[in-house]
């Protein structure tokens, strides 16, 4: 099942990165290369077998509902590559 | 062709904690652009989300009230998507284990009862705002929402129609406001209702093509957005043409439902187990120390108040729909046993002018400058015959814009009821005395002319005659 | 006395003494920094200015009777780790010109116990590499050979050990970014269980794997590093809720009895005759301390790498999506609305590597690919935790090569990246198991390039694997060894 060029600007679109012709045709053949050698795991057996998603022990980390951040300082508006104002700015949104 | 209306909902309820659900920032609205940030929710390099217990248990008393079943281990997701609101380019949501699972919603339309089965409830956190700039080719972007906790509740298709599902958008707002974890409010996006809408041959069991409808901000839009999307498949349908499964836009200064620019890219969310939390672990001794704090609920309200206030279905109904009214109105009838009377004012004169001044927005009303012991002693003040039903109307305005006490305003004003007999006959005299002709009248015939004399004597006693006392003694006077 | 050259441990006890000052101690790092930074190139940001403001501080409150091991001793931080105030990058374009706005926990802990920051340090952007030529902005070398590569992620932060430009650092380890460069480096470097030391303020790669983790030119150093950053955070959920030992003083000498188990799918073909040998020897040096050496086996190892690969990617897939050029750092410039400025400044700000893992990480968890790649590596990863569980009923440690070689030549895996990926392939299961894993030298190949020693541990168990390797590290004189100048 080889991975195809569709494919692959499918999922750059998805990703939202833009690939250039010669990217995507690198990355076609890496990602078919390492997929192919990632094919192992399909012949193990896992049918009886949970997956683990965290390895840590099981006891939810809960917090007070309790106001503790002061309004934000300039510190986290200021890298902010384009504003307006409190705002950030993007551009134009079309629904 | 006949056919049925097969409408599922999907709502979104803020929930009203005091700070987000993975951050300590505040999450009241209102706020100048981001103030209400820190890391977490603006998705700094680095940041992680930490659990607001009060979200979670917000979410079982909500589970509880629709009679769902609580997980006792449920799971975070993450939603993969780019959008400028959405800092992280993920929400945390829950996927494929929900906190609750099931639960219904009894409604009833014109004496039909419908059951409506929930699908689920999950938690989940609230995306920023966009907001499109003056200036034309920029958005902004403000991210004070961004991590509010949300409650998206999911039902079955349960739904027949638009009325239903107003009734059902109805019965669960009133619900989350009697728990006090939403405010309800569509107009200010607290409570977001999308509907799915599809029709199918009246009898058959297979569903239609399903349309979602997005973009509706009031219980009125919904109903109105779902009557002309099930008219509009119906034609469709008619004209032998074909439904597409989409999404349509409501268009309240149009009323339609417009196709949503068609979409370059499906969504594809990439669900995946949330790794940055743990499970979400709620014990049943936590899910039964909820239960027992639940307050009672809208239906079982509605039915007390008919039985132990002997009040009318129509009253009861009316005077349950806010939890806060409901209180109001107990307090009241607490102060001065007349549920009757007190109820008519409640219904009346109190929720009028509340509506007017636009006081109910929040949860609990505000600003109300009469509180239920002052409403009891007014309609105290009435039951006694110390002021008539006219003076009382005009007291209550007084209570309304001075905030003073009935007592305090009858006796500054002296509007205190004339009973006395003997005032009434000493102006009873003086009128008639004044308008000999009329008298004459009056008795050779001209019955009409009672409401005259009447009139004349109330503006002699400035409207404080005591209008039976009056009446009597009139006739009387006036009969010979 | 060159003072770049004391160990942490001697350094510290310099400064208790007040034989020396921080002040003092932090000029002369400063000074080395100066000297060998043109051709080893271990940071990325080197703050002068605020490691004297700091070191001063230090003085100060020695001065005042406070003490501590961490107080006065200059250190360096992966540059994917933040400080508030101080450029961090995290290897990147994408993060460039990102001014830190809060510190991260581990910044913070080391510097309340008076620590005094020196500078960020070179890593693969993002941390992911397993050489360090993954960073956007310069290849660092490693200093035993300046052609050959200080390993990767953490290699900045390996490197400036060997270099002498800092007496402890901090790195990452998702898929053996600090145990690998400490290999390569011949240094110390360990990475605890998964949830023993906060990630918050740690630019997330993959969420179930990253941990963060010390590095020093001996083990003590690394354990006094280690106890100060362990430790509940409440700002990270994964955090774990259990009491930190002082792990420096639980370095007693003697490991008589330890159980060793020396798993057989770590010693395979195309591994170094030389590694092979030396860890060989290594094993030998424990069983004549007195530990008893077995034979074990982690029957599902070579299943380790696509597993990690798929959960790692996936998980990182997500975490990088919020490089968006909204919030902070490199907006591509306007032009072809919203979806053009995702893309464009995703493509610019992101390196090759990166964009390849992104998109591994997204197909993985596409539809229709989720349970083949993304869910079935998770239940992979069941079953070598289960090897692992196994294993440690009747070990107490597993000692294993760090890595198949020692450290290759600047450029010379660069244009395979499975092969890069293969060369994890000691470390990595370790980070699917959330186990404790150190590296340690012991050895050198005919290249005089260092080898490293790998000691893993039960979960929560650092100072079992700490002494284990105390006590190998006092018996052999590695540690002794610097790169010639």
């Amino acid at each position: 099942m080889a991975l195809t060029r569709e494919e692959v600007r499918h999922i750059a679109l998805l990703a939202r990165l833009q690939l250039s012709d010669a990217e995507e045709v690198a990355i076609t053949e890496q990602l078919d290369h390492i997929l192919q050698h990632f094919e192992t795991l399909a012949a193990l057996d896992t049918s009886a077998v949970e997956p683990t998603a965290l390895v840590v022990d099981v006891t939810t980390a809960y917090r007070d509902d309790v106001v503790v951040n002061p309004p934000a300082a300039e510190a986290l508006r200021q890298n902010a590559p384009a504003r307006d104002g409190d705002f950030f700015k993007v551009p134009k949104i079309i629904e | 062709m006949e056919y049925e209306a097969v409408i599922g909902l999907e709502v979104h309820a803020e929930l009203l904690t005091e700070s987000k659900v993975f951050c300590g920032c505040s999450a009241k609205f209102g706020a100048p652009p981001n103030q209400n940030t820190c890391p977490v929710c603006l998705a700094m390099p680095g940041s992680l989300p930490v659990v607001n217990r009060r979200a979670v248990e917000f979410a079982i008393r909500a589970g509880l009230a629709a009679g769902c079943t609580i997980a006792n281990s449920s799971r975070w997701a993450r939603k993969n998507y780019f959008y400028p609101d959405l800092p992280k380019g993920y929400q945390i949501s829950q996927y494929e284990l929900p906190i609750c699972l099931g639960g219904h919603i009894d409604i009833e339309t014109n004496g039909t009862a419908r059951h409506v089965r929930l699908t689920r409830i999950h938690m989940e956190e609230d995306t920023g705002k966009n907001i499109h700039d003056a200036h034309g080719d920029a958005s902004l972007v403000d991210f004070n929402r961004c991590g509010v906790p949300l409650l998206e509740i999911v039902s079955e298709p349960d739904i027949r129609s638009a009325a239903e599902a107003g009734a059902y958008l109805r019965k669960l707002r009133a619900i989350l406001q009697y728990l006090e974890i939403c405010d309800g409010n569509m107009e200010e996006g607290s409570f977001r209702c999308d509907a799915n809408v599809s029709i199918r041959p009246r009898g058959a069991q297979q569903l239609g093509t399903k349309v979602e409808i997005k973009n509706m901000n009031s219980f009125r839009n919904v109903e109105r957005a779902i009557d002309h999307e099930l008219k509009r498949q119906a034609e469709v349908l008619d004209d032998g043409g074909h439904l597409v499964q989409e999404t349509r836009l409501w268009d309240p200064d149009r009323e339609v439902t417009r196709s949503m620019r068609s979409k370059e890219f499906a969504h594809d969310y990439r669900y995946f187990p949330e790794p940055d939390l743990l499970p979400l672990v709620v014990s049943d001794e936590w899910i039964e120390a909820v239960r027992r704090a639940l307050p009672e609920l809208p239906d079982a309200r509605r039915q007390r108040f008919a039985q132990e206030y002997g009040l009318p279905e129509y009253d009861a109904d009316v005077l349950t729909v806010r939890k806060d009214v409901a209180d109001y109105y107990e307090a009241a009838v607490r102060c001065h046993r007349n549920p009757k009377a007190i109820s008519n004012w409640v219904m009346g004169e109190v929720l009028r002018i509340i509506r007017e001044r636009k006081l109910d927005n929040a949860l609990v009303i505000h600003d109300w400058p009469v509180p239920p012991e002052r409403l009891a002693a007014l309609v105290e003040l009435l039951d006694s015959g110390e002021i008539s039903g006219k003076i009382a109307k005009t007291v209550f305005e007084e209570m309304v814009s001075t905030g003073k006490t009935p007592i305090d305003i009858v006796a500054e004003q002296g509007l205190t009821q004339i009973s006395d007999a003997s005032a009434i006959v000493a102006a009873i005299d003086q009128i008639i005395a004044a308008n000999a002709a009329k008298v004459a009248e009056y008795r050779s015939g001209k019955e009409k002319l009672f409401g005259f004399f009447v009139g004349q004597v109330m503006k002699a006693t400035q409207g404080k005659a005591n209008p039976q006392k009056l009446n009597e003694l009139l006739k009387a006077k006036l009969n010979g | 006395m060159d003072l770049h050259r004391l160990t942490f441990e001697r350094a510290a006890a310099l400064l208790a003494q007040k034989a020396i000052s921080s002040v003092e101690l932090t000029r002369a790092v400063l000074e080395r920094i100066r000297a060998t930074e043109p051709e080893i190139q271990s940071f990325i940001t080197v703050t002068e200015e605020v490691a004297l403001t700091q070191a001063h501080a230090a003085d100060a409150r020695r001065a005042r009777g406070d003490s501590g091991p961490l107080l006065g001793i200059p250190v360096g931080i992966k540059d994917i780790i933040l400080t508030k105030g101080i450029r961090t990058t995290a290897g990147s374009k994408i993060l460039g010109n990102f001014i830190a706005p809060y510190d991260a926990t581990v910044t913070r802990r080391l510097l309340d116990a008076g620590a005094v920051c020196v500078g960020k340090l070179n890593c693969d952007e993002f941390a992911m590499g397993s050489s360090t030529e993954n960073s956007a902005y310069q290849v660092t070398r490693n200093p035993w050979d300046r052609t050959r590569v200080p390993g990767g992620s953490s290699g900045g932060s390996a490197s400036a050990i060997a270099a002498q430009q800092a007496l402890g650092t901090l790195g990452t380890d998702t898929g053996g970014s600090i145990r690998q460069p400490a290999a390569c480096c011949g240094v110390v470097g360990i990475k605890p269980t998964y949830g023993r030391v906060s990630r918050y303020g740690v630019v997330a790669y993959a969420s179930s794997l990253d941990q963060v983790g010390p590095m020093a030119k001996t083990v003590t150093g690394c354990a006094h590093v280690l106890g100060t950053i362990a430790g509940h955070d409440a700002h990270d959920s994964t955090s774990a809720n259990r009491p930190v030992p002082d792990y420096a003083a639980g370095l007693n000498g003697s490991i008589k009895g330890l159980r060793v188990g020396i798993p057989r799918e770590y010693f395979v073909e195309g591994m170094a005759p030389d590694v092979e040998q030396a860890v060989r020897a290594a094993v030998r040096q424990l069983q004549q301390l007195g530990a008893v050496i077995s034979d074990v086996s982690l029957p599902h190892t070579q299943y380790a790498i696509p597993a990690y690969y798929l959960i790692a990617t996936a998980e990182a897939s997500s975490n990088l999506a919020r490089y968006d050029g909204i919030k902070y750092g490199l907006r591509a410039a306007e032009g072809e609305g919203l979806l053009g400025m995702y893309q464009r400044t995703r493509a610019a700000g992101f390196g090759a590597e990166v964009k390849r893992r992104i998109m591994l990480g997204t197909y993985a968890l596409s539809a229709g690919y989720y349970d083949a790649y993304y869910l079935k590596a998770q239940k992979v990863r069941t079953l070598i935790r289960r090897d692992f569980e196994q294993v440690f009923q009747s070990q107490d440690v597993i000692v294993t090569p760090t890595a198949p070689t020692t450290a290759f030549r600047i450029g010379e895996k660069t244009s395979d990246p499975l092969q890069m990926y293969l060369s994890d392939i000691f470390t990595i299961s370790i980070n699917l198991a959330g186990l404790p894993g150190l590296s340690m030298p012991c050895g050198f190949d005919a290249q005089g390039m260092p080898i490293g020693l790998q000691i893993v541990g039960r979960p929560f168990e650092e100072e079992r694997v700490l002494q284990a390797a105390y006590a190998y590290e006092q018996a052999s004189a590695w540690h002794d060894r610097w790169p010639t100048e």
